[in-house]
């Protein structure tokens, strides 16, 4: 691992990259955030499926707190 | 042993049992994929090298070929459970397919849309109708149709046996894209790594993109775990062992 070092001499460099920053960072942005929402999703789907489960089950059995 | 295999394969096959054991593993599985994809792409941004020839651009492969891999090995997967869910009759298959679909549908959106970026600066053109391209855009349009099929139907025993076999069928375009650089020598480059012969790339960034394709993976499988579990909670809350949950 001793090849591992940073290939930038400064954050504006990194931020830059010579140019193509712009492309770079947008992909990474955009994926970054693509890829979160797709993760969440099904949790919040399992999440609202349960709290609606909850309800009807509460409505049901009559024995639920109002 | 046949008995062992046996009473395991229908145990796999029950949702419940699936659901439970996949609960347990969940967050390990999605503390392995959050560490690769975090390191993978600090590694790849800030200490691969630089590319000689199309300098800082280059770095986008660290997702672009995570994403097109996993949006074909998906593909495949959803197939595969297609195929299951036609000749078993098994429900935990059809439910794994159609989790399969939009997760494969964002993947190859990502390949299309990071691809699209890189080619800006490289190829100086953000589309062009390349072999390549348009073979990755009939993958999505075949994602998008298992998706509307999957929720065409009222009827749950018609709407899979039709995405089975539109997923089934749609198969034949993965060799085509797999080959489309080799066979149509257009605009995308050739694949840089080759599971027979030897790779054309460098192992400072070759081993970065192993971290990514790897994290990719965790991730694939988690998502997908994730989504069938959704499935199963919506398709099975009338069953006894759903609503103790509860």
């Amino acid at each position: 691992m001793s090849d591992l070092v940073f290939q930038f001499p400064n954050v504006n460099a990194f931020l830059a990259m010579n140019g193509h920053g712009v492309y770079v960072w947008s992909a990474y942005g955009i994926s970054a955030l693509v890829l979160l929402s797709v993760a969440l999703a099904p949790v919040r789907r399992r999440r609202k499926l349960l709290a609606a489960m909850a309800s009807r089950l509460k409505h049901e059995t009559g024995n639920g707190t109002p | 042993m046949w008995q062992f295999l046996k009473t395991w394969y229908h145990r796999l096959a029950s949702p419940k049992w699936f659901y439970h054991t996949s609960g347990r593993w969940l967050p390990y599985l999605a503390a392995v994929t959050i560490l690769l994809l975090v390191s993978g792409a600090i590694w790849g941004l800030g200490f691969a090298p630089e590319d000689a020839r199309q300098g800082n651009s280059y770095r986008i492969i660290y997702i672009h070929v995570p994403v097109s891999v996993l949006a074909l090995v998906g593909y495949y997967l959803m197939a595969v459970a297609g195929a299951i869910a036609l000749i078993w009759k098994i429900k935990l298959a059809d439910m794994v397919m159609v989790s399969a679909a939009p997760l494969g549908a964002v993947l190859t959106f990502l390949a299309l849309l990071t691809g699209s970026i890189w080619g800006k600066p490289t190829w100086g053109t953000y589309w062009e109708w390349d072999a390549r391209i348009t073979s990755m855009l009939v993958l999505l349009f075949l994602y998008l149709g298992v998706l509307a099929l999957s929720r065409a139907f009222t009827s749950r025993d018609t709407a899979y046996k039709a995405c089975a076999i539109l997923s089934l069928v749609g198969t034949v375009n993965i060799p085509i894209i797999y080959k489309s650089v080799d066979w149509w020598y257009t605009l995308h480059q050739p694949a840089t790594i080759k599971l027979t012969g030897g790779s054309t790339i460098h192992p400072a960034m070759f081993k970065p993109l192993l971290v990514m394709i790897i994290g990719f993976y965790c991730f694939y499988a988690l998502v997908l775990i994730l989504n069938t579990r959704a499935e199963i909670l919506r398709r099975e809350q009338r069953s006894a062992w759903v609503r103790e949950l509860i």
